[in-house]
């Protein structure tokens, strides 16, 4: 479905990301972990198109993405940033149909169709009731769910979240998930939550400053050497059903002096 | 929702032809409005009244032109400063923050007090090429500099500060008091030499404006989390920013150079639309030309009428009761955090 071939990244005259190679299949469920700063929020935006990778390709169905016009991209991946903010006063409404964008144009104008689209989107997340709040007024809870709805409501085969579940409580952030995975979605989602990774991921792929360390499924993954290795966490892993896994943290780990070269 | 929008569209020309016909009766001397409306009907379609030469002469050579060009100004200016807002998501960002008045104020004092181009050159000439030259040294430096919104903005305030010196030398180096005085003048706005062939290119210019900025009324919208947002919702974003800063310095660029750099209207306007009809550009846009058409045509009434015998500068009058009116509707907007 989207591919990374060999890919390298520069900004600020640092390497941020080199040679990443990576897919996401059909519907599949792909998490990417790593440390602050591995370099998870740049891939995202190479594999969604929003900039040209120094070398390598992002391939759609075989395609470089950037000999695709980009209207045509957003018609089939949506993206959810880390970070969006506006200091408009739209409503939540209004904010989840801008989804609705890349489906539109001078020969297709805003239709019922579109209305009931972001009306299922809205629902979907739990946020039919603030339909005509002003953004300002959200909390950031509700703003994230909002963003998520917006990408829905793109009608997306892939989508693609910069830590999803961040500002949610525990119930939306598993709502959340279970809610992406429900769909019939190629989901490539950056999660700090180890645990989140390990229940709803069909695989996990590891960057550490800029590389890409592994990729597998969960059981395979998250082993407490990765986990003490990438992340400097000790930790017990407990195995679940169908390579799964469960993680119970014990502590950052304190590596021996030689083992931590100054950095 | 079509009737809805036309029944909008027919209420928002009638405005528009009030204030214009409004534009034509008051002046220094009173006109009746069946005056004003005999003289269109023979100058139009040779209705072939009979009325008073000079009064005819008045409202036709001098109000009637007037008006158009005041309000095509309003209205590019209004729209200009709302699109610049959307895309640069600053709410202080006006038409001129690019470089525009800042570098058309350069090119007049060249031609006016240096002489440049040796008599060939018009003030409105001259600050037309000034004007562009200082938004291509403004666009090159935020190319530079990295594209991002902040980025364009600081280019902005160094190219305008740029000639705003460059002007200053130029007036205190070569000038004596009346240019000074004159220039001044020129800088605040001023609408009293404009004739029919500055609506020839005032109304085409800011209709053809105004058009392809609410022609990307949707694109325009998906700016509001950010470019990256609008990239991901399918924008083309250098595009966009190569057609909408293009038309907007354009539109400013030429405004400028006829009736000087009117303040406030750019800036403000935009907003008291936003507070009338909200965010989304499908409305905000049509709503800002309206408004800041009829505003423009109001400013220029008062700034020929407030104190008998004198014409104030109309920048002065945008501000002096733009700036109340604006503080009225910004404390009835709900509170929110
Ligand atoms: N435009 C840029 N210019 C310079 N450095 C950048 C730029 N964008 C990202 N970086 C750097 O690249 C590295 C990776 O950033 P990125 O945002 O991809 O990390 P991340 O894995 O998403 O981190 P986090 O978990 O904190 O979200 C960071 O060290 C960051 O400072
Ligand atoms: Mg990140």
């Amino acid at each position: 479905m989207l591919a990374a071939r060999n890919l390298t990244w520069r900004a600020g005259g640092r390497t941020i990301l080199s040679g990443i190679s990576l897919m996401a299949a059909e519907s599949e469920f792909l998490a990417i972990v790593g440390p602050n700063g591995s370099g998870k929020s740049s891939l995202l935006t190479l594999l969604a198109g929003l900039r040209p990778p120094r070398a390598g390709q992002v391939l759609l169905r075989g395609v470089d993405l950037q000999d695709i016009r980009r209207r045509d991209v957003a018609r089939v991946i949506a993206l959810v940033e880390q970070q969006a903010e506006t200091g408009e006063r739209l409503t939540a409404r209004q904010a989840v149909k801008l989804g609705r964008t890349p489906h539109l144009g001078p020969l297709r104008p805003w239709s019922r169709q579109d209305d009931r689209i972001v009306d299922a989107a809205l629902a979907s997340v739990g946020m039919t009731g603030f339909a005509s709040r002003p953004w300002p007024s959200l909390s950031g809870g509700e703003r994230q769910r909002l963003h998520i709805a917006r990408a829905l409501a793109q009608a997306p085969r892939i989508l693609i979240l910069d830590e999803p579940t961040n500002h949610l409580d525990v119930e939306h952030q598993l709502g959340l998930l279970e809610l992406v995975r429900a769909r019939d979605l190629t989901v490539i989602a950056a999660l700090h939550d180890l645990n989140h990774a390990a229940m709803f991921a069909d695989r996990i792929a590891v960057l550490d400053r800029g590389r890409l360390v592994a990729t597998g499924r969960p059981a395979e993954i998250l082993t407490p050497r990765l986990l003490a290795e990438i992340f400097h966490v000790d930790a017990r892993v407990e195995p679940g059903p169908d390579g799964r896994c469960f993680i119970r943290l014990l502590g950052v780990s304190r590596p021996a002096p030689e083992e931590c070269p100054a950095r | 929702m079509t009737w809805r929008r036309l029944a909008a569209g027919g209420l928002a020309m009638l405005v528009l032809l009030a204030a214009l016909a409004m534009g034509a009766a008051i002046g220094e001397t009173r006109i009746p409005l069946d005056v004003v409306g005999k003289t269109l009907a023979n100058r139009l379609w040779g209705a072939g009244y009979g009325l008073d030469p000079i009064d005819e002469g008045v409202v036709w050579h001098y109000r009637v032109a007037r008006a158009l060009v005041a309000a095509a100004c309003g209205a590019a200016l209004a729209v200009c400063g709302a699109v610049l807002q959307s895309m640069l998501r600053n709410a202080l960002a006006d038409p001129y923050l690019l470089g525009i008045s800042a570098g058309a104020s350069s090119g007049a004092v060249s031609v006016a007090i240096l002489g440049l181009g040796g008599g060939f050159l018009s003030l409105s000439l001259g600050a037309l090429i000034g004007a562009l030259v200082a938004f291509g040294l403004v666009a090159l430096l935020a190319l530079k500099a990295g594209r991002g919104a902040a980025a364009i903005i600081l280019a902005g305030i160094a190219g305008s500060q740029l000639f705003s010196a460059l002007t200053s030398f130029i007036v205190t180096k070569s000038a004596n008091a009346e240019q000074a005085r004159g220039i001044m003048f020129w800088l605040l706005g001023n609408l009293s030499g404009v004739r029919w062939p500055d609506v020839g290119l005032a109304l085409p210019v800011a209709l053809i404006g105004c058009l392809v900025c609410i022609a990307h009324a949707r694109a325009l919208d998906a700016f509001a989390f950010g470019a990256n947002a609008a990239a991901a919702l399918g924008i083309a974003v250098r595009r966009m920013q190569v057609i909408m800063f293009g038309a907007t310095a354009l539109m400013t660029a030429i405004m400028v150079s006829i009736v000087g750099s009117i303040g406030f209207v750019g800036l403000v306007i935009p907003h008291a639309a936003r507070a009338l009809v909200g965010v989304r550009h499908h409305a905000l846009l049509p709503v800002s030309a309206l408004l800041g058409a009829v505003f423009m045509i109001a400013a220029d009434i008062l700034s020929r009428t407030i104190i008998p015998g004198q014409v104030l500068p109309i920048g002065v009058m945008t501000a002096l009761f733009g700036a109340p009116a604006f503080a009225v509707i910004l404390m009835q907007r709900p509170v929110t955090r």
